[in-house]
């Protein structure tokens, strides 16, 4: 029952084709078989739904295929959901064709939500897939009642071996080159229909044509979208709640019988197309590996030792690469500095300035493609549901989902790919509390400040015990600070209703190696572009005022020489340059606001460090060493004890030591909360595709570090 | 076979239930209708998380996992 129809062309320059089905049906490894490497991670115009378009050639015409986000059905619950669907449903939108990804695995659920895309106008194919999946389970699909039963044409692929692409290109081609809507009829209750008869009736009489599924989908769905038209017009909105009243009574259980409905005809579909045992074997292979992996205690044991495996080797495998690029900075500007030796300010500015930027941004890059390496790979295998499922008490309770993980332990290596990886969340309102709780997590640019301050002042005091656990708790404080800020946020700002928590565990497979590699890829590009171009900038602005103006090096000599001491060697050049920075824009700006950081415990040197490290925290211990003056350069182990001793003995000006350890602390709590990243900040703005909530998460987290390191500091020093 | 009422924080691993009536006008429930869990509706526990939730069943040849506290809405009985 097919009728050829003219369906109006939409304004796009290229005709575009769309992807849809359920989560876990094989979309993405289709996608990829269709459209090569050729993809485009994006966002949905003014939202954070990521939007994946690639392109692909039909008889010599490119043509656009849009990735839908995975659906379970056409009613939205969730802002991802509702940006998918409009997608497809809204009037001028609308795709050429679609592609139903079909599982042939698991048809029942699969069939729902192909019949209320059956009922819609577009243009729809069927590509079935894990049909691999079936045959192992010694069943059959029969494509032709399978066919006849859908009312268009099937073609069974298996994308990761690319069997049955090109006969899907051919299914395409000949779709595009004739559109049909489809005329399904899943069989709802006789009153149903009749009751449709009479609106499309009622409507015909006051001219409103409406066709019968849109009669009936209104009846079953108050919100169906080919309501929108009348629901505002209270003659023609009576005519429907009137015969809703007559099918439920008083009761509303129109969405039971709607669903009730669409099973019953997807399980007659199954009876008739499936060939093969009906009940399914006892015990797969996956359910035998999940016996272990679910386990209530060695579930958890193998969760624990992989997490840890997992970030130890962020850090060893990332470790060289890191070292390969450094050493490469290092030689780069050593070799362009000599260059321009002419013209001091344009050197300082490419070696300090443009050179250290990129350098800087391009450091991080090994462990980020390493990170989604893994995230890719225990995606790949299925791990990564089996680790929601297991996380899920343990971060559900507060209004996150057991996905948080992920993120949320990246962001303790870095809190870019961190935010990158929130995207596993589910909808928009639990991303983007992942988003702003996770630069919270002390990432690793905030261990060489631990390191310092503990080994100047904790150690020497209290012993390595002491120094040892402050180091845990310094890790430890952004975690325990993340949860009220959570329950905060759901509870004040994000209003509305709570997401359920629903998800499936796939069956394990080896990862498809093409489509891991495509997700490192794409991820290390985002990385480089949004962080890159922020983080260059804001170096290069610091930079600036850490070098304007110029003082007077003969004025700095000469307080060198009133000292006694003698105006040559690197002393004296360290000097000269501790004395630019500290007359510098931002070194007088640090005089400036002491007194608004002297609560905490810090003079105008830590101030000035504090603020220099604004752009990228990392910036911080390198800046101490300037404004302490022990050499800007604390790599080798000499000068990380000479900046340990300048620290230890430095003094406020009425003679009081600086450094009790109840300032190391407060100085510590302020760069654990502090959202002293700006590559974090773009990250953010990227994925919120809003500068608002990057704002939100550098005002929250400043706010934070600020009172919390004065009431440790103003507290501590109490109890001495 | 016998019947009885069952709650949802009372569901085991490999207990069988089936779905006696839905509460549509709760949040979550036009999903659980959705993905198949309305009246009628048979289901077995595969896995319970170690900590307790969320929940692993097995219903219209497939396996859904879900929070104890989403599935509230339903009304259940236990099967033998």
């Amino acid at each position: 029952m097919l009728n050829s129809i003219d369906l109006p062309k939409s304004a796009r320059a290229l005709p575009q084709i769309a992807l849809v089905g359920n989560p876990n049906a094989g979309k993405t490894s289709l996608f990829n078989a269709l459209t090569g490497s050729r993809q485009k991670i994006g966002n949905y115009p003014g939202v954070t739904v990521e939007k994946i378009v690639g392109s692909l050639e039909l008889d010599g015409v490119q043509h656009e295929l849009l990735d839908v986000p995975g659906l379970y059905s056409l009613t939205a619950i969730s802002t991802d959901e509702e940006v998918a669907i409009d997608a497809l449903l809204e009037s001028g939108q609308a795709p050429d064709l679609v592609i139903y990804v079909l599982d042939a695995s698991n048809l029942e659920r699969n069939l729902f939500l192909f019949s209320q895309l059956a009922e819609t106008d577009l243009n729809v194919i069927v590509a079935l897939t894990l049909t691999d999946v079936v045959k192992r389970e010694q069943g059959e699909i029969d494509l032709a009642a399978l066919s006849s039963h859908l009312g268009c044409e099937v073609i069974p692929v298996v994308a990761y071996k690319e069997t049955g692409i090109a006969q899907l290109k051919d299914a395409m081609v000949r779709a595009l080159a004739d559109p049909r809507e489809l005329e399904l009829d899943v069989g709802f209750p006789q009153i149903v229909l009749e009751s449709a008869d009479r609106v499309v009736d009622q409507m015909n009489r006051w001219g409103v044509d409406l066709k019968r599924k849109d009669a009936r989908c209104v009846l079953l769905d108050e919100h169906c979208t080919t309501g929108d038209r009348f629901r505002e017009i209270p003659e023609l909105w009576n005519v429907v709640e009137e015969e809703r009243a007559k099918i439920f009574g008083h009761t509303v259980q129109a969405k039971t019988v709607d669903a009730q409905s669409r099973y019953a005809w997807a399980s007659k579909v199954k009876r008739d197309s499936y060939i093969g045992p009906t009940v399914p074997r006892k015990f797969t292979k996956s359910d035998r590996i999940d016996a272990v992996l679910t386990h209530r205690f060695f579930g958890l044991v193998f969760f624990l030792l992989l997490m840890y495996g997992v970030f130890q080797s962020i850090y060893t495998l990332a470790a060289p690469f890191m070292d390969i690029i450094d050493g490469g900075k290092t030689a780069f500007a050593d070799f362009v500095s000599p260059m321009l030796s002419g013209a001091p300010a344009v050197q300082s500015l490419v070696v300090d300035g443009i050179i250290e930027g990129i350098g800087s941004v391009i450091i991080f890059l090994p462990q980020i493609m390493i990170l989604f390496l893994f995230i890719a790979i225990l995606e790949g295998t299925g791990y990564l549901a089996r680790a929601a499922f297991l996380m899920d008490r343990l971060l559900g309770w507060c209004g996150l989902n057991g996905r948080a993980f992920i993120p949320l332990l990246s962001s303790f290596a870095c809190a870019i790919p961190g935010v990158m990886a929130a995207r596993v969340m589910p909808d928009q309102r639990s991303r983007l509390m992942t988003v702003l709780v996770a630069p919270l997590m002390s990432c690793s640019a905030r261990l060489p400040v631990y390191m310092l301050l503990i080994g100047a002042v904790i150690e020497p005091r209290y012993g390595p015990i002491w120094a040892g656990f402050s180091l845990f708790l310094m890790h430890f404080i952004g975690l325990a600070v993340a949860i009220p800020v959570v329950l905060v946020l759901n509870k004040g700002i994000f209003k509305g209703k709570r997401l359920p928590f629903m998800m499936e565990l796939p069956k394990y497979q080896w990862p498809r190696w093409k489509d891991v590699l495509l997700t490192v890829v794409s991820r290390a590009k985002v990385f480089l572009v949004t962080a890159g171009t922020i983080i260059f900038a804001m170096t290069v602005i610091i930079w600036a005022l850490l070098y304007f103006p110029r003082g007077d090096e003969k004025a700095y000599s000469a307080e060198w020489v009133a000292q006694g001491k003698v105006t040559q060697g690197a002393e004296f050049e360290h000097y000269l340059e501790m004395r630019q920075r500290e007359d510098s824009i931002l070194g007088r700006f640090g005089r400036t606001i002491e007194p608004v950081f002297k609560p905490a415990g810090f003079d105008w040197r830590l101030t000035t460090a504090i603020l220099a490290a604004f752009p990228a925290r990392e910036v911080v211990v390198p800046a101490m060493g300037i404004l302490f003056g022990s050499g800007s350069d604390i790599e080798g182990e000499e000068q990380e004890a000479s900046l340990m001793n300048s620290i230890n003995s430095a003094k406020w000006p009425d003679g009081r030591p600086l450094m009790t350890p109840w300032t190391a602390a407060s100085l510590m709590v302020f760069f654990a909360l502090c959202c002293q990243c700006m590559a974090t900040l773009a990250a953010i703005k990227r994925e919120t595709n809003s500068w608002k909530w990057a704002a939100f998460a550098f005002g929250y987290m400043t706010a934070l570090a600020y009172v919390l390191s004065i009431a440790v500091y103003q507290i501590g020093s109490r109890f001495g | 076979m016998t019947e009885k009422i069952l709650k949802a924080k009372d569901l085991k691993r490999g207990m069988k239930a089936r779905v006696v009536s839905i509460n549509e006008e709760e949040d979550v429930c036009p999903r659980l209708l959705e993905l198949g869990l309305f009246p009628g509706t048979e289901f077995q526990v595969v896995k319970i998380a170690p900590l307790g939730d969320p929940i692993e069943i097995n219903l219209h040849g497939y396996k859904l996992c879900i929070r104890r506290s989403e599935a509230g809405c339903l009304r259940l009985v236990e099967l033998d």
